[in-house]
This record gives structure tokens, C-alpha cells and sequence, in this order.
């Protein structure tokens, strides 16, 4: 088993914390992990991304190789498309819809989207939307990990036990919304 | 893989978990991105408290490695970190602890940014342990990094020596499964008895560079027998020596397209003679992969250039930033598929000041004051207001090197330049700007300092700072006149009162400072959370 996922966004959209999720439900799968993240002046609304790569072999390079990606796991549409020189021919793009617009010049929204829709296999979210029916817009990132579980090859079980344990500092309501999200996610999914 | 008893942590935590696990008695640190979360690990973690590990912030690089020196004095273990351009600042201490030698193992984490992805350059701090002839330990991934420190902290005891430990951004912030060895306790209170050994007056530093040299060729032999120096054989005419995190790319090449190249790994410095010398004999071309500058392959190659060397300096690897699996694959010939493109429609999304931050604010009366005057320079430095040379504010117009916003407008007020100004912030002010704003005083020069108070290191993530609550008496301790010590809130709301203030001060003919005072946005929020939890 071997998946490489690049997750990205803008800095401050709670990438770090999906990647800590994956990582933690691959680590108790007893498989190798890797994940390298973007720390500094970056996470000051810029544009970023974690490298997460998981395999039951061993991993070196804590990059993923352009072409050998088998995900891209995108909080916001443009930043999907940043990354694509890294996604394999046969690779899928899981995007939240909604676009996070804080530069003047962001793009026609519809021509994003199509461009996504051209450029690849695609599963687009209403992550905004979904994360208000878990009862929070901070649970945007949980919907889209659950939105993307499917592709991850982790049994969705090990995905919310791991939610479970990194919420569970925050109280059991906390742990109950980002479930939910998880759920609402991946029943988006349309496979 | 059995991950039982094991934890995920970045390179970094690695680090700082292994230096506990080692037994040190404290760590010594100014943040700087890649290097920030060793230290705030240690200052986290349950096992460093129970066993009173010291960790606070250090004021800068210089005193956090004197500090550790002091330490190592004592007879105990201690760590100091910083990033690679921070290693400049201490570079006085690390430079002369070569010279009296440590007692206490003493390691020193040089945490270097290939690539620049948030640094001025991306100097190579292997450099600077062969300049100082002390052995240099590299890691190639994270699980070596935790077993390297121990190693490291041994050897600095055994050979007397301080070792510098060297990870490039991507070991440090990348995530990995590690496994853990027994925990030693720290050393007992045991301070040095050879006390004129420590003292660099010239006939005794003479005595001791000899030392230092006579040492050489044990750390020479040390290297040839690390197992962290190791050969992976393979068949043909061509072969790769791979320094630290370079193996991983090589190996991720090799691996993948099943290519059969013998390797030669190295982790731990000076070079290891023999093994160097015999790969190299047997082989035709010799790919030279080093993360940072082309430091071995220059040294390889000689001066008057063996071709058989390739790397960074003939292109077959690219001259500068950080290496990458890709790099390496077109260096060892591999034909891979051309990736697919970026989209025309993506834009490019620089990192910015947050909104509600008080940067912008000062920003805009800077801009609003300065429209009056001919000449418009503002002598900045580092932190997030750097981002104030940008657009939309393009108020800053230079970002050198810690300190270097006051340093500088004073040279520039000496040439002639009104108003001269400097934004500096309150980190970066206590770091290296109090001796600047002294020459200053002392000169009676004609500058405008305005220290940017948002009372922590925000762009390493929010640390405490060393000064806050102390500006203004720093200031007056310093000499500056106390009428032309001001503080604003960069508030929308006081900008004219703003503006107004900051004319009064260009027009002065002396040293000013103004105080611009308000909270970091995220530090705020993260304070309001505390707050509201210790309610509860």
C-alpha cells in the first residue's frame, strides 16, 4: 500500500490539523508515514501545502516527486490547481468549492471550476455549506477529510478514531461536530 | 511496522525529544524558522519539566550559546539551536568554544533553509563546523536525527569538543514515525578543574588551537567508523556520494525506477578519509549530492577540477535551492513523464499581514507622514513587517539582518538623509538593536527608530519577547531624551494624531523613538482563549 496526498490552501485554513489525522490513523495502522508541512512566514495567508505521503514500505524522500501524487486534498479551488504539476495521470482532485479570495487579482470563479473539472478526475464540495450543518464553519477542514477518505485507503473507522482522540482535549461536543462533519463529507462523495 | 511505543514527530520535535532522552540539563534558543519548534517541544514537554530542564527564549543567538557554553562549564549537557543565519550572530562564541572546548556534551542545532523558504539565504552551516574544526553530524531523516543527537552528545564528551548538528527545513518540518531509546539521566554539577584552560589569553589559545588541531585526525578515523558513514553497493561504472538528507532523494530515485547505483552516504563530518578515498577510486562519474552549497563537491573536485565530480557546479544539479526528488532523477539520468502544468488561471498568493494587524496601521501613517518629505526610506528589518515591503504599502526599503533597521538608518542619517527612519520590531529591537540605538545616542544622530511593539516573535509563531513592558525604560537607560520617546496605538481611529506625531519626531534633530504599541492579532486571540478556558 502507498499513497501520496498533497494537501493544500492558505495558511491558516486548518491543514496541519487533517494531516495530524491522517498521520495519526496511519501510525496506528502500523504503516510508514511522511509528511512534510510549511511552518513560517508562509502561514501569513500565503498560499500552502503538506506533503503526506503513507505506504506499508519504507519512505525516503519527505517530497513527493512531481507525477506521483495519487491525491490532491484542496481547501480551496486555486490552490488546487497550484499543485497539479505534482498529481499522477491517473490522479483525483478533492476540492471545497468555495474560493478564499484575499488577493485582488483571484480568478473568475466559474472558470476555476471548470478548469478543475477539465484538468482531472474531481470531487467538488460544498465544504462551507456541510461544515454549517455540523454545526460549525470550523469544521470546514473535517468535511473535506471526509470528502477525501475514500481515496486515502484508510478504513473511514481508523480516520474517526483519530478524530476522536485529536479533539478529545476539547470536550466530547467538540469530538460529536467534527464526526458529523466527517459523516456529512464523505456521504458527499458521489462514488 | 510495529508503531507501538513509537511517536510521530517533525524533525525537529525529534531533536528535542532525543536531547532529553540524552540527558540534558537545558536549551538555549531564539526562534527562527526552521529551528522554533525544537525548543517550544522542550518547553511543552512533561518529561523536561519533571526533570527541570531549563528552556526559556534566549535574547538572541549569542547569549543562548554563551549560555550553553556556561553550562557545558558546569559538567552538564546542553543544547543551544538556531537557525543557520543565527549561527552568524553566535558565531563569535561557537567559533572560540572550539578553542577552549566544552566539558559537558554540547550540541549545537543549526537548523539551515535551502531555498529561502522563510530566511535572507540559504547558507550551509557544514561550512561553518569546518571553519570552527569541529565534527558536524547530518541527518538524512528523521529517525536518524533522533539517534544522531545521542551519538553527538557522546562524542562532544568524548572529544571535548561542541558538535554541531545540521538539518535543512524539510527534515526539520516533516513528520515522521520514531522510535525511542532509554532515557540517561543528566549529569551531576561537576564544573571544569583545568580553569586556565578555558581562558583564551594568546599563549594559551595558541596551546589549545593546537589541541584542537592534534584532534584532527581522531575525528578523521571517528567519521571512517561511523555507522552513519555507510556504503550501499551496487553495479556499474557510475556511482553517488549523498550527503545528509540527499540520500533520501537518491534513494527515492533508486527505488522507484529500480536502478542499480552504488552510494556512498555521509552523515557525519570531517569526511570520512578512507571511505572517501576508496569509493571514489573505484568509480568513473561520481554525482555529488549535497542539500546547501556545493561544499564537498568543490573540495572533491580540487581546484584545478576532476571532471569525474558532478553536481552543482557543472549543472547536473541545479546551483542553488533545495534539492528534490525530481532534481535528482534528472541528474542520474532518469527519463520521467513531463508533469503536467500550473494552469495559466492560478495566481500567485504571497503571504501577507493579517487583517486587524497593527503593522498595517503604523504602515499607513508612515506612508501618510513620509508624503511631505523629498527623500522616502524606511529602514526596516526582520519579523512580519518585512511584508511592509510590499504592496499595497511598499513602506519598507530594506530587510538585511537583525538589527540592522537601526544600524542602518543611522549610517544613512550620517550620509545626509531627513527624515531617517527605521521600523524594527520589539523581538528583533531586544535582539540586536539596543547597541545600535547606543551608537546612535552617543553620536546624537538625527533618527527616527519606531519599534513596532506587538509584544512577541509573531511571524515564528508567537514566542514571548524578551523586552515587552520594558521599551520606554530601555530606552531612557540608553540616554535617549525622554520628551522624544513616544508611544501610538496604530489604531485607524488615532491616524492623524499618528502622522502628526511621527512629523514631530522626523523634524527633530536627534534620537527618537517612537513606541508603537498593539497586540499581535494571533497572540490575541490565543491570550482571549487562555483567558476564557482558565475561566471555566
Amino acid at each position: 500500500m502507498r499513497k501520496n496526498i498533497i494537501i493544500s490552501g492558505v495558511g491558516g485554513q486548518g491543514i496541519l490539523t487533517m494531516a495530524a489525522i491522517i498521520d495519526l490513523a496511519a501510525m496506528n495502522l502500523g504503516l510508514h508515514v511522511k509528511q512534510a508541512e510549511v511552518h513560517g512566514m508562509s502561514q501569513r495567508g500565503g498560499a500552502v501545502e503538506s506533503h503526506l505521503r503513507i505506504s506499508s514500505e519504507e519512505i525516503y524522500s519527505d517530497l513527493i516527486p512531481q507525477g506521483k501524487a495519487d491525491v490532491i486534498l484542496s481547501l480551496e479551488p486555486m490552490e488546487a490547481l497550484r499543485y497539479l504539476p505534482f498529481l499522477s495521470p491517473e490522479g483525483v482532485i478533492i476540492t471545497a468549492k468555495e474560493p478564499y479570495k484575499n488577493i485582488p487579482n483571484y480568478p473568475d470563479e466559474t472558470e476555476l471550476l471548470k478548469t478543475v473539472e477539465k484538468s482531472t478526475a474531481h470531487v467538488l464540495v460544498e465544504a462551507a455549506l456541510l461544515a454549517r450543518q455540523a454545526g460549525s464553519p470550523k469544521t470546514y477542514n473535517i468535511v473535506m477529510l471526509g470528502a477525501a477518505s475514500p481515496y486515502l485507503d484508510i478504513d473511514p473507522r481508523e480516520l474517526e478514531q483519530a478524530i476522536t482522540h485529536y479533539f478529545s482535549s476539547k470536550g466530547e461536543a467538540v469530538v460529536n461536530m467534527n464526526l458529523q462533519a466527517f459523516r456529512l463529507g464523505l456521504s458527499n462523495n458521489p462514488n | 511496522m510495529d508503531n507501538r511505543d513509537k511517536q510521530l514527530l517533525l524533525g525537529a520535535e525529534a531533536v528535542a525529544q532525543a536531547a532529553l532522552d540524552a540527558g540534558i540539563s537545558g536549551v538555549y534558543a531564539y526562534p527562527g524558522t526552521p529551528s522554533t519548534e525544537i525548543t517550544e517541544y522542550i518547553q511543552q514537554s512533561p518529561q523536561a519539566k519533571e526533570t527541570a530542564v531549563r528552556s526559556t527564549w534566549s535574547t538572541n543567538e549569542k547569549t543562548a550559546y554563551e549560555a550553553a557554553l556556561g553550562m557545558s562549564y558546569a559538567g552538564k549537557r546542553s543544547l543551544v539551536c538556531m537557525k543557520h543565519v543565527g549561527l552568524n550572530v553566535a558565531a563569535d562564541a561557537f567559533m572560540n568554544s572550539a578553542i577552549t572546548g566544552v566539558h559537558g556534551g554540547l550540541v549545537v542545532v543549526a537548523a539551515d533553509d535551502p531555498s529561502m523558504h522563510s530566511s535572507q539565504n540559504e547558507q550551509d552551516s557544514r561550512v561553518y563546523g569546518k571553519f570552527a574544526m569541529i565534527p558536524v553530524m547530518e541527518p538524512s531523516n528523521q529517525q536518524e536525527a533522533y539517534d544522531m543527537v545521542r551519538c553527538a552528545f557522546d562524542l562532544s564528551e568524548e572529544m571535548q569538543l561542541p558538535v554541531l548538528l545540521r538539518i535543512p527545513t524539510r527534515l526539520s518540518h516533516s513528520r515522521s514515525v520514531i522510535g525511542r531509546s532509554e532515557i540517561r539521566p543528566q549529569n551531576p554539577l561537576h564544573p571544569v578543574t583545568d580553569k586556565m584552560g578555558w581562558v583564551l589569553l594568546p599563549a594559551i589559545a595558541r596551546k589549545n588551537y593546537q589541541l584542537l588541531i592534534d584532534k584532527q585526525p581522531k575525528l578523521v578515523a571517528l567519521s571512517d567508523a561511523s555507522i552513519f558513514n555507510m556504503e550501499r553497493p551496487g553495479e556499474g561504472n557510475k556511482a553517488v556520494i549523498a550527503f545528509g538528507i540527499a540520500y533520501n532523494y537518491v534513494m527515492e530515485v533508486i527505488t522507484t525506477y529500480r536502478l542499480n547505483i552504488p552510494i556512498l552516504k555521509i552523515s557525519q563530518y570531517p569526511l570520512p578519509e578512507k571511505k572517501v578515498r576508496q569509493f571514489a577510486e573505484r568509480y568513473d562519474s561520481i554525482l555529488i549530492a549535497e542539500e546547501g552549497y556545493p561544499v564537498y563537491e568543490e573540495w572533491l573536485k580540487g581546484y584545478f577540477g576532476n571532471d569525474k565530480f558532478r553536481g552543482r557546479l557543472d549543472g547536473a544539479l541545479p546551483r542553488m535551492g533545495e534539492l528534490s526528488p525530481d532534481a535528482l532523477a534528472r541528474a542520474l539520468g532518469v527519463e520521467a513523464e513531463a508533469p503536467r502544468d500550473i494552469p495559466e488561471i492560478v495566481a500567485g498568493r504571497p503571504p501577507m499581514l493579517c487583517d486587524g494587524c497593527g503593522h498595517r496601521d503604523l504602515f499607513e501613517a508612515i506612508n501618510r507622514a513620509l508624503e511631505i518629505y523629498p527623500y522616502r526610506h524606511v529602514f526596516g528589518d526582520i519579523g512580519c513587517y518585512t511584508l511592509g515591503a510590499l504592496p499595497p504599502y511598499n513602506t519598507i526599503s530594506t530587510c538585511v539582518d537583525m538589527g540592522a533597521a537601526i544600524t542602518m538608518a543611522k549610517g544613512a542619517a550620517d550620509a545626509g538623509i531627513r527624515p531617517a527612519v527605521a521600523v524594527i520590531g520589539d523581538s528583533t529591537f531586544t535582539h540586536s538593536g539596543i547597541t545600535g540605538l547606543l551608537d546612535a545616542v552617543n553620536d546624537g544622530s538625527p533618527v527616527t527608530f519606531i519599534i513596532s511593539d506587538n509584544s512577541t516573535t509573531a511571524m515564528t509563531g508567537g514566542q514571548d519577547s524578551a523586552g515587552t513592558g520594558k521599551y520606554v525604560d530601555i530606552c531612557k537607560g540608553i540616554g535617549v531624551d525622554e520628551a522624544h520617546i513616544r508611544t501610538i496605538i496604530p489604531l485607524k481611529k488615532n491616524l492623524e494624531q499618528n502622522v502628526a506625531i511621527l512629523r514631530e519626531e522626523f523634524d527633530y534633530e536627534g534620537v527618537s523613538v517612537i513606541i508603537s504599541q498593539r497586540e499581535c492579532v494571533q497572540t490575541g486571540v490565543k491570550h482571549r482563549k487562555k483567558k476564557a478556558q482558565q475561566q471555566d
